[in-house]
């Protein structure tokens, strides 16, 4: 007699960010995924907990020159030159193709000043199909001789203080690893009024062609990515969630379901998925598989017994 | 505009010298979809080091499903894709960018250097299938020994085209640069399609601009995903700003790249 498999008893994979509830916690890091649309025939969008697309500015920017990245032992280092369409452009050309998906859109914004954050904001929160703010602090202040936002915490409360008050929206506050205490920066954009903070951002890193004895990277320095910085990663992200009371979203390096399992277990309320989206597109869907699976495996009903749960002596 | 993602399985492994291969493989998804000029990204192992998917363009296509890379070994992701063997899976996602734009009329000419003669093949298979490759002027194929050319050279012939070679080291036809075989040529070409590394480029690209030749050109970058998302694969464009290779190009007008650096 033929067998007929019983269906998987239901886990519950929903997670709360401030006012915004993700159907599970399997985001896609800034830079990463685009603008969506370009992994569309590869990906079931709908299935994403959210996507956050690249970062915006107020103008386009065009990036740096080429070579902007390179690969590493586990990674990658890039220095794109934060490469983006702009915000009018993004409303009106990208936009459109997400807000048609059911999955929630997170925009990242990023600035030379504290009033270009300020602008983004207020120019964003207006337009229909955007669930929430991501505030890239890792640019430059060129008005302030560019020491970057996410490096001294007054900075970091100034930019968050100001996204604040232009926007109702949640704002997620994404923090650098370059910094020597990174709890500094996050209560800092906690109290602030950051609703979530997103951690981290690439690791500042460098390669050297030893024949030609060049800089691989056209800018010299860059950005850090991939499984290399898990580790790096997941400290940084269990010291946050120990000094914060909001939630706190992981990144780095995150390839497989048991690598967000790390980082919930540590603390993170969701997680980003990013370098891994460029060498296996479907890792998003994996890993959201992955969750679900552990769930069953461990007789949970609900993802949320999971995050916070590290057990220490 | 369609790309997929296909656990292929590796049908046939050839070793064409010391360090070049190549590889077809059972992709019928991409093959079918695949356009002369697009590429191909292709994991080269399942561990995280290499961590990339590298980029080939496509070589050959069948109408049974398979698809074939011709590559050199430069690197961890070659050296490993080299040691693949028939029978074994390969993650394949394609295919990829925007490729040749055949042009109607004749003649073409086709020049190669070194592994960028791969993706001219797909396209001069193309341009027989759609009745344009009689009659056209030779193929040129450079290379730095007669090794790397002598099968490839026997593959153009066998479709149909003339072929004219030149080697580094003089082991093979012109002594010298492929370069120089095309200024005989450019009086009785309409289309001119070169791959290869980017001082040829840049040569072909100067002697058709003077001759009022159309040139296009596929270009290589480093890039980590190929689907337009990492903006990693830059190069300048003659208007200003970037082209990005893998989605704008590989493939572009010469005279939309800016080659004076």
């Amino acid at each position: 007699m033929e067998q007929v498999a019983a269906a998987p008893p239901p886990v519950d994979l929903r997670v709360t960010i401030g006012s915004l509830t993700l159907q599970n916690p399997v985001c896609t890091a800034s830079g990463t995924f685009g603008y969506g649309r370009e992994f569309a025939a590869l990906v079931n969008l709908e299935r994403l907990g959210a996507i956050i697309v690249k970062g915006i500015s107020l103008v386009p920017r065009p990036g740096n020159p080429p070579p902007r990245i390179i690969e590493t032992a586990c990674g990658m280092l890039n220095a794109i030159g934060l490469e983006n369409v702009g915000v009018e452009r993004f409303i009106t050309k990208k936009l459109p193709f997400l807000r048609d998906l059911a999955t929630p859109v997170i925009v990242n914004i990023l600035g030379d000043s504290v009033e270009d954050y300020a602008r983004l904001a207020g120019r964003l929160s207006g337009v229909e199909g955007i669930a929430a703010l991501e505030v890239n602090i890792s640019c430059p202040n060129v008005k302030k001789g560019g020491v970057a936002f996410g490096t001294v915490p007054e900075m970091a409360a100034a930019v968050t203080g100001a996204v604040r008050r232009e926007t109702g929206l949640p704002v997620i506050v994404k923090l650098s690893p370059n910094v020597t205490d990174i709890t500094a920066i996050a209560r800092a954009a906690a109290d602030a009024g950051a609703d979530a903070l997103s951690l981290i951002n690439t690791l500042l890193g460098m390669a050297i062609d030893v024949r030609t004895r060049k800089p691989r990277l056209a800018n010299v320095v860059g950005g850090l990515s991939g499984p290399a910085i898990k580790p790096v990663a997941l400290r940084m992200v269990w010291q946050v969630a120990r000094a914060v009371s909001i939630p706190v979203i992981g990144i780095g390096g995150i390839t497989t379901g048991e690598d967000a399992l790390e980082f919930l277990i540590a603390g993170a309320t969701a997680v980003q998925v990013g370098t891994a989206n460029f060498f296996q597109p479907t890792a998003t869907e994996e890993i959201i598989d992955g969750l679900a699976a552990f769930l069953r495996n461990q007789g949970l009903s609900s993802i949320r017994q999971v995050i916070g749960s590290l057990q220490l002596e | 505009m369609a790309e997929f993602q296909e656990k292929s399985t590796i049908v046939r492994r050839e070793q064409l010298t010391g360090d070049v291969f190549r590889l077809t493989v059972h992709c019928p998804r991409i093959a079918a979809a695949a356009q002369p000029g697009q590429f191909v990204m292709v994991r080269a192992g399942e561990t995280l080091d290499p961590l990339l998917r590298r980029p080939f363009s496509i070589h050959k296509v069948t109408g049974d499903g398979k698809l074939a890379v011709l590559f050199k070994v430069i690197g961890k992701g070659t050296r490993l894709l080299a040691a693949a063997m028939p029978g074994e899976r390969l993650d394949v996602i394609g295919p990829l960018g925007s490729g040749f734009a055949p042009d109607p009329g004749g003649p073409h000419c086709l020049i190669g250097g070194g592994m960028g003669i791969a993706p001219l093949y797909f396209l001069a298979q193309h341009l027989l299938i759609s009745g344009h490759g009689a009659a056209n002027p030779p193929v040129l194929l450079g290379a730095q020994t007669q090794a790397e050319l002598l099968l490839l050279a026997q593959e153009f012939s066998e479709l149909g085209y003339p072929v004219l070679t030149a080697t580094d080291d003089g082991s093979l036809g012109h002594p010298g640069l492929v370069t120089d075989l095309l200024d005989a040529l450019l009086a009785e070409v309409r289309q001119v399609y070169v791959c290869g590394p980017l001082p040829m480029m840049r040569t072909v690209a100067g002697k058709c601009g003077q001759a009022g030749v159309a040139c296009q050109v596929s270009l290589e970058a480093h890039m980590a995903c190929g689907l337009g998302a990492c903006l990693g694969c830059t190069f300048p464009a003659s208007s200003g700003g970037f082209h990005h290779v893998c989605k704008e190009g590989p493939v572009f007008r010469a005279e939309e790249v800016l080659w004076s650096r």
